[in-house]
């Protein structure tokens, strides 16, 4: 078995499957063992760790800012090669009438206007895309949140400097945002192991194998764990039995626990099995991650 | 007119809510616009009729041949995606960004661009009208694209068609995906539940949609798993001037009716549940 997992990223295709309710919990077991570890929430958009997590101090918040274009009409020629050079169509140009805008909700901050420009007349300021927050638990242990300004596009930016941030942890939990998209993406592609949370309804299968598809072509190894368990039918632990993918733990769809989470109340706190249960899950993904990469 | 049912947080109903619109609409198109966990088709099973090729973006590859590993590509990349290794410069795909700035500054030219073609939009026809979906390849990532795209169709389907209704089934979260789905629609239905994540998303969401004057309504879906939660939502909501237009109990016939593949309101149409969420449907036409 390898040694240690760095980055186990918590996912689903689905959202609302449970991946706070799992990475919250997670954390919370292997915290209070005294662990070096980080959850980073990556779910920018909508993040939640923190309403469970609710014992970590703030620590620091760091900003994260996009470079943005801002024209300087006295120098600008209007020969348009700006608005060429933007892929993103962020550059608003008409030659005739001699208008410029950017178009800054467009802009990725790549800096080719910058360079398309031969009379600097293009300089750059910072626009704020959004916070890390960091919130110690104890000298070892940190949730790391990244959140988006509401209104701002792309949270990809923001994850990527959440998780920057949790360098120097020894273990390090990603509470990945939902969907395949790029924000998935850009949480996965930095994990060694992916921990994917569905439900056995047929859109949570559904959306599992579209998120099994996703992770076969980044060569990640992945196993499953079905939350709400004995709501819908049984056709996912027959795909999960065919494709041998792991099933990790399961966990019944129990209206208590619906309760307990709607409080915000972390479930291993409540009981003692669910907190050994964890603690289980923890090594069941060391050994599925030890196994797969041999 | 186009009504759009978002929610802000995953798995609150905002699929199964939407399904149900659509078969209580006689007339309808029907675009899912949650194209990386599309879910209605499982649903409808439309006859596909047409299949358009989406451009989601485009990726930096470098011609190996032409490259002599100079590295200024690095310096000027801004999203980390090159890197040099053994005298071979190469790109991370996943961190390209398709801003194509490496293949215009290249004094080799070695750096060629290649299109993301592999996701696709469908339209078909389905037992209500028309119904149009997403589907995003692996790895390809520009959801927002995809969701304009699908919109797109609906409204020319739509037209042609004479359907006066588009329904708009959106994606989780507030990102570029969720204000593609919305931008200029006509009414938004926010779906949420009584937790406390279900709250903090939902006041996200409303800053979106009040940001963009949308008119905006808001339904508790699973309202009895927390009551408090319930009213302290609905408090929320009215201190903001935002409709509660209906609360929905917690329902296992919805998961039943998910199962059999079909809406609830078909599924079980006399049932309590189908009957709130027909004058919900009643009340968001009569509004909008």
């Amino acid at each position: 078995m390898r040694n240690l997992i760095v980055k186990i990223a918590i996912a689903s295709g689905k959202g609302g499957t449970g991946k706070t309710f799992i990475s919250t919990n997670l954390f919370n077991v292997l915290q209070k063992q005294e662990m070096n570890l980080a959850l980073v929430d990556c779910d920018a958009e909508e993040p939640n760790a923190k309403l469970f997590l609710t014992e970590g101090k703030l620590k620091n918040t760091y900003e994260v800012n996009q470079k943005v274009p801002v024209v300087d009409e006295s120098k600008c020629t209007y020969c348009g090669k700006c608005a060429e050079y933007c892929n993103y169509n962020a550059i608003f140009f008409l030659k005739e009438a001699k208008v410029i805008n950017v178009l800054e909700d467009l802009c990725h901050g790549c800096g080719a206007c910058s360079v398309a420009c031969s009379y600097s007349a293009i300089s750059e300021k910072n626009n704020l895309l959004g916070y890390v927050n960091t919130f110690e638990f104890s000298p070892k242990s940190a949730l790391i949140e990244a959140r988006i300004k509401v209104g701002v596009y792309s949270s990809v930016n923001v994850i990527k400097a959440a998780i920057k941030k949790a360098s120097d942890f020894n273990l390090v939990l990603f509470d990945a945002p939902p969907g395949t998209g790029c924000p998935f993406i850009q949480t996965v592609v930095q994990a060694d192991y992916v921990v994917l949370v569905t439900e056995p309804t047929p859109y949570g299968l559904s959306d599992l194998k579209q998120s099994i598809e996703t992770l076969k072509g980044m060569n990640k190894s992945y196993g499953v764990i079905i939350n709400k368990a004995g709501l819908g039918d049984e056709k996912i632990y027959d795909y999960l039995n065919k494709e041998n993918i792991p099933l990790l733990m399961s966990v019944p769809f129990d209206k208590n626990i619906a309760v307990s989470y709607s409080k915000g109340e972390l479930l291993t706190d409540l009981n003692s099995e669910w907190e050994e249960k964890f603690s289980q899950l923890y090594n069941t993904i060391r050994e599925e991650y030890g196994n797969s990469s041999n | 007119m186009e009504i759009a049912v978002i929610s802000g947080k995953g798995g609150t109903g905002k699929s199964s809510i939407s399904a149900a619109f659509a078969t209580l609409q006689k007339e309808v198109v029907l675009a899912d616009c949650d194209v990386d966990a599309a879910n209605l088709y499982l649903l409808f099973n439309p006859v596909c009729e047409e299949e358009q090729i989406v451009i989601s973006g485009q990726k930096a590859v470098i011609n190996q041949d032409k490259c002599i590993a100079c590295g200024e590509c690095i310096d000027y990349c801004r999203f980390d995606a090159i890197i040099k290794k053994d005298d071979k410069v190469s790109i991370v795909e996943t961190f390209c960004d398709g801003c194509l700035l490496c293949s215009r500054i290249c004094p080799q030219d070695a750096i060629d661009i290649i299109d993301e073609d592999k996701s696709r939009i469908y339209a078909g026809s389905f037992k209500n009208g028309k119904m149009v979906y997403g589907r995003l390849a692996p790895g390809e990532e520009n959801t927002g694209k995809i969701v304009s795209k699908v919109r797109e169709k609906a409204k020319q389907i739509a037209k042609e068609f004479g359907i006066k209704t588009i329904i708009i089934d959106g994606p989780p979260g507030i990102g570029c995906s969720a204000i593609s789905a919305i931008i200029g629609v006509d009414s938004v239905v926010v779906v949420t539940e009584p937790t406390l994540s279900g709250l903090h998303d939902l006041k996200r969401t409303l800053e979106i949609t009040t940001s963009s004057n949308l008119q905006t309504s808001v339904i508790i879906n699973k309202c009895d798993i927390n009551p408090e939660m319930s009213s302290k939502i609905e408090a929320y909501c009215n201190q903001k001037h935002i409709e509660v237009i209906g609360k929905l109990p917690f329902e296992p016939l919805v998961v039943e009716a998910m199962v059999k593949c079909q809406s609830i309101t078909d599924f079980a149409p006399d049932a309590e549940i189908s009957k709130l969420i027909g004058n919900i449907y009643s009340k968001i036409r009569a509004t909008t």
